[in-house]
């Protein structure tokens, strides 16, 4: 099966501490520690289990300046054959919709049976992997924690719903999943394997080469304005409650009691 | 008249709750712009009366898809299916909950529309004519108000956070005919999670716990608690105890796990890593119990107890049990 793997550099946020920049519009982002977002590691591993079981080649793509080849290597130390660097200063500042036109015109360029991404990212926004099936026409599932494949036929796959419970969907290739965490445990990446993967030529397309017209994407094709960004106030610190078991659980009633929480 | 369109969702043809939220949600929008709140519901025949309830919330008007294939979530046939209705109205906003289902569907049909989407939406404002949404990023630790410069904006709204509240009219209710899709991705049966609890994610109180008890044995108090505190009460834990294998994945709680805004969250033994804070710092009450005084989940609980878990929570749920006779 030949799978491309979407995945994208993000501030890690267990690093960094976030704050707003000088005119409001983004992030600081100098001194910012990245990394690969989370939820790519998952999907990187289930596309590299996936390949190791029915053959093929796992392919590594990123919408990203030159930052991002860092990220795209690693993730193919993991055990892809493929990376593809998807470069150009008309992409920045794309929205979601913006990301997954570009993502599309480079998959309409390759001949893949599957496309995994992350359930979501930095952002929270968990749209980029349903809005390149829709722009596909291919079928999609979100938040997938199984993924069963056949020899022939379509793919069985489990996604978390609701209350705890797994809807298991047959889903014909080509298709698009983004995956849970949880789904596997990822393998760990060393320096060895990063060398390994040093030496393989990573190609970088642009908009031209991509057959993606400018204003399309990046700032001029996005239609989701950011008017600001703040910093959520700190809660107070607690209120401690201090005394005998006894004294603290009639306390905590008494306040659960105030506040609706018993009925 | 300028309209918003909210997306009911249903199972086994009854009404989710936060059915009700998102139609409070869109209320709130129509009635800063002046205009009115129909509702899309889509299931199998009898889930237009069914919604017809939303009027208690404000729903002028309620569009029923009603189709004996269209009972369970169906990919490609909900997104066709609410895709026309939206093309069909000239609406301003369309609101989806984000659930399981929505956060599956509203990526979809802001692209058949060709559309942008602002997903996890935490407030809503109107100013002059344009709706602010605000979302968190950076796993809570930032917040952005966005706007979409594209009609209708889609945008998907977080359970808990938009308090269902009454707006009582006499909707009425259309059905309107369905065509199933021929479908690539067919639902073959579900797997329902250990337990009767509610999903964490949109229950209104949360016992969670994490590593300082122990063992997944240990867990029988906080679901004693749970039980306590009465119906509708979730299980949460920590990800060193997702990660460990005591605690099903889908209880997760955090940033790589769900993200919850209940009324009432109890933080059992865990120490409130940047991750799992990132999942339910916006809940209005947080009580924490942990040994550790400097733990970090005390700088964002409102009530702290330094103590023993497996003293102060059994005889809470005692005293909890007393108080509600």
């Amino acid at each position: 099966m030949e799978i491309l793997v979407c995945v994208k550099r993000v501030p890690d946020p267990a690093e960094n501490e976030i704050s707003i920049g000088p005119d409001g519009g983004d992030i600081e982002r100098d001194d910012l520690v990245y990394s690969v977002n989370e939820w790519d590691n998952y999907a990187v591993e289930e596309a590299v289990r996936i390949a190791e079981r029915t053959g093929g080649n796992v392919t590594i793509v990123s919408v990203d300046d030159d930052e991002g080849e860092e990220v795209v290597r690693r993730q193919m130390a993991m055990g892809a054959s493929q990376g593809l660097l998807l470069t150009d200063e008309a992409f920045e500042g794309s929205d979601g919709l913006g990301t997954a036109t570009i993502l599309a015109a480079a998959a309409k360029n390759g001949t893949y049976d599957l496309i995994l991404t992350g359930a979501q990212a930095d952002d929270g926004a968990a749209q980029v992997g349903g809005m390149l099936a829709a722009l596909l026409d291919w079928p999609y599932a979100s938040v997938v924690n199984l993924v069963e494949t056949n020899s022939d036929g379509p793919l069985r796959i489990g996604r978390e719903i609701d209350g705890g419970s797994q809807e298991i969907n047959e889903i014909e290739t080509p298709c698009v999943l983004s995956i849970q965490t949880g789904i596997n445990e990822p393998r760990y990446v060393g320096v060895r394997g990063i060398r390994k993967v040093a030496s393989i030529e990573l190609p970088v397309m642009d908009a031209e080469a991509l057959g993606i017209s400018a204003e399309t994407v990046g700032t001029a094709g996005a239609k989701v304005r950011r008017v600001d960004y703040f910093v959520p106030e700190q809660r107070a610190a607690a209120e401690m409650i201090e005394g005998s078991t006894e004294e603290i659980a009639d306390r905590i009633v008494d306040l659960l009691r105030a506040q609706g929480g018993i009925r | 008249m300028s309209r918003i369109l909210a997306i009911a969702e249903q199972r086994d043809g009854a009404l989710k709750r936060i059915s009700q939220e998102v139609v409070t949600a869109a209320r709130q929008v129509a009635d800063g712009i002046g205009g009115e709140v129909d509702v899309v519901v889509v299931g199998a025949a009898g889930i237009g009366a069914a919604a017809k309830a939303l009027g208690n919330y404000g729903a002028d008007r309620v569009l029923a898809v009603e189709h004996e294939a269209l009972g369970a979530y169906s990919p490609e046939s909900y997104t066709k299916a609410i895709a026309d209705q939206v093309q069909a109205g000239d609406y301003f906003a369309v609101l989806f909950p984000a659930t399981a289902v929505g956060r599956d569907l509203a990526p979809r049909v802001a692209a058949r529309l060709d559309v942008p989407l602002a997903s996890e939406a935490t407030a809503l404002e109107i100013e002059g004519e344009e709706l602010v949404i605000r979302r968190p990023v950076y796993a809570g630790k930032a917040f952005v108000d966005l706007t979409l410069d594209a009609a209708p904006r889609i945008v998907s709204v977080r359970a808990n956070i938009f308090r269902a509240h009454e707006s009582p009219r006499e909707a009425t209710v259309e059905t309107v005919a369905a065509e199933p899709q021929p479908s690539k991705a067919r639902v073959r049966e579900v797997h329902a999670g250990a337990g009767d609890k509610p999903d964490v994610a949109e229950a209104t109180v949360v016992v969670a716990g994490g590593r300082g008890l122990k063992d997944p044995e240990n867990w029988k108090i906080l679901e004693d608690l749970a039980d306590a505190l009465g119906d509708g009460v979730a299980l949460g834990a920590s990800r060193a105890v997702v990660d460990a294998g005591w605690r099903p994945h889908a209880e997760q709680v955090g940033q790589t796990g769900k993200v919850v805004s209940p009324q009432l969250y109890f933080a059992v033994a865990l120490s409130g890593a940047i991750q799992h804070l990132a999942g339910m710092r916006t809940a209005t009450t947080i009580v924490a119990v942990n040994k550790d005084p400097d733990a970090p989940i005390f700088k964002v609980a409102d009530y702290g107890i330094v103590g023993d878990a497996f003293e102060v929570i059994p005889r809470l749920a005692d005293e909890i049990r007393n108080a509600r006779g």
